[in-house]
């Protein structure tokens, strides 16, 4: 079912399937892609994505009732093939958060992609965290090409995963205690920040993600940046 | 550090931004998306859309406005006014917003805080309270006020902050209805007795004249985030010169990218 490769791909537009399990906001994902020259399908079951390009999962709130609604639409087995598949994946907040393998926040199992829990952000002065707040990379990635170091992205969430594996963290944030909020891991990317909602500087990471997708340099099995 | 944020205030009615003093008197202020984007790209942290003729007439918000709103500015969107119900909260962030505000509703039945926090999570649920100081009494305290301060409840506000984070609310915007389009500056003391008894985020609400008013509301008032209204519309201040402000006083604030060409 793949689509044979358009003659000129640095022009093509990628198509990226939005998944939609009921968890709030779409609109703002989908204007942001659109803007940074994607065409959107907005996928409510499998069979919408499949011949995507690249699966973003959105969304906020808590793990159990996310689990809930994938599972009733079955779209809990699709997502994980998709991503044993080496095919890109973008999870944003709770779509971040379930590639773990559990959370504490309602003892939900997720999707188990991530070695790691979900857990409650420790010594937060308020929380939820709402609100801009430093992303500081712990190492080079092109999802972040052009966007100034420490630069401020929207987080709305009390929760965030915990890699067992330093090796997939991509960024900090730090609330009180300092956290993953960000992560890579092959085929993976994962922000617990909101590019959507992060102006400018969110704007650019989402097109940088494009650009990765039109070069096929998401899916070249080329080893994040900065670890060789 | 977690930035202090500044929002600028639509309030809509019939589809368009107004501003009056005290909920009265409304003054044409212009397009909510125009708004909006003009606000974004001058740095705005955030935007709060409220419909206020929503409630006082029994009806739901107007999605289309929010929706078209929503699709113009890439920075968050908080929605309030005519949200009755968990199905309503849906359609509003279905919509675009990224949370929603309950007001009267939440007062009329404490159980819709708790019911759309389990449905969308707390982050999503900010609990709107307009506070009027009570007349009399040794120790300041103020009046949960509804129906855009039409009515009064008798509920006091500090009590009813700590109820509704109890029940799941993620997040205040605490209005001075005394200090409302008076531009006599936030009720800090009011703000002070609700941040000193809840974790969540307070956005404070109503009075701000100029810049040092947001430093007060944050320094002495304890807020996360200052609200504004008219100052912004009028373009009688900045967002740019109330950052500075608050960047000099010592304030963690969020100097905004160069929007993409």
């Amino acid at each position: 079912m793949t689509a044979p490769p358009a003659p000129n791909a640095a022009l093509r537009r990628p198509r990226i399937a939005v998944v939609d399990y009921g968890a709030g906001n779409l609109v703002s994902i989908d204007q942001a892609l659109d803007r940074v020259g994607a065409d959107v399908v907005v996928a409510r079951d499998a069979e919408a994505f499949r011949d995507a390009d690249a699966l973003v999962v959105p969304g906020v709130g808590a793990a159990a009732p996310a689990m809930e609604r994938l599972a009733r639409r079955g779209l809990v087995d699709p997502v994980r093939r998709w991503i044993e598949a080496r095919r890109p994946y973008l999870g944003i907040c709770l779509g971040l958060q379930l590639l773990f393998d559990g959370s504490d926040e309602d003892g939900a199992e997720t999707l188990g992609i991530i070695p790691g829990r979900t857990t409650l952000l420790g010594g937060a002065p308020t929380l939820p965290h709402i609100g801009w707040n430093q992303v500081e990379r712990v190492r080079d990635h092109p999802i972040f090409d052009g966007i100034r170091p420490a630069a401020d992205f929207y987080f709305v969430h009390s929760y965030a995963g915990s890699p067992t594996d330093p090796e997939v963290s991509l960024a900090t944030t730090t609330h009180g205690g300092t956290f993953v909020s960000a992560v890579v891991r092959d085929n993976v990317v994962g922000v617990q920040f909101h590019p959507e909602r992060s102006g400018a500087d969110g704007l650019r990471l989402l097109e940088n993600a494009v650009a990765l997708l039109r070069t096929g340099a998401w899916t070249a099995g080329r080893e994040p940046a900065g670890v060789a | 550090m977690l930035c202090r944020r500044v929002i600028p205030c639509l309030d809509v009615a019939n589809g368009r931004v107004v501003k009056g003093t005290r909920f009265v008197d409304l003054v044409d202020e212009g397009d909510p998306p125009e708004l909006a984007e003009r606000y974004a790209a001058e740095g705005a942290d955030e935007l709060v859309f409220l419909d206020i003729t929503a409630a006082p007439e029994g009806r739901g918000t107007l999605l289309d406005i929010v929706e078209r709103t929503a699709r113009r500015a890439f920075i968050p969107l908080t929605v309030g006014g005519g949200v009755r119900s968990v199905r309503d909260m849906r359609d509003v962030l279905r919509a675009g917003a990224d949370k929603v505000s309950l007001n009267t509703a939440a007062v009329a039945d404490p159980t819709l805080v708790s019911r759309c926090a389990a449905r969308f999570g707390r982050q999503a649920v900010v609990v709107a309270i307009d506070a009027r100081r009570r007349a009399s009494g040794p120790q300041p305290a103020w009046e949960v006020v509804v129906r855009g301060g039409r009515d009064a409840t008798d509920l006091d506000a500090v009590a009813w902050a700590e109820r509704v984070v109890d029940l799941g609310a993620g997040e205040l915007l605490v209005t001075s209805i005394d200090r409302d389009g008076t531009r006599s500056g936030y009720d800090t003391d009011l703000l002070r007795a609700i941040t000193s008894r809840v974790g969540v985020p307070v956005i404070a609400s109503g009075g701000a004249a100029g810049p040092a008013d947001f430093v007060a509301a944050i320094r002495d008032g304890g807020a996360d985030a200052v609200l504004a209204a008219s100052i912004f519309h009028r373009r009688t201040h900045s967002i740019t010169e109330v950052k500075e402000a608050m960047a000099a006083a010592g304030l963690a604030v969020r100097i905004a990218a160069e929007p993409a060409a």
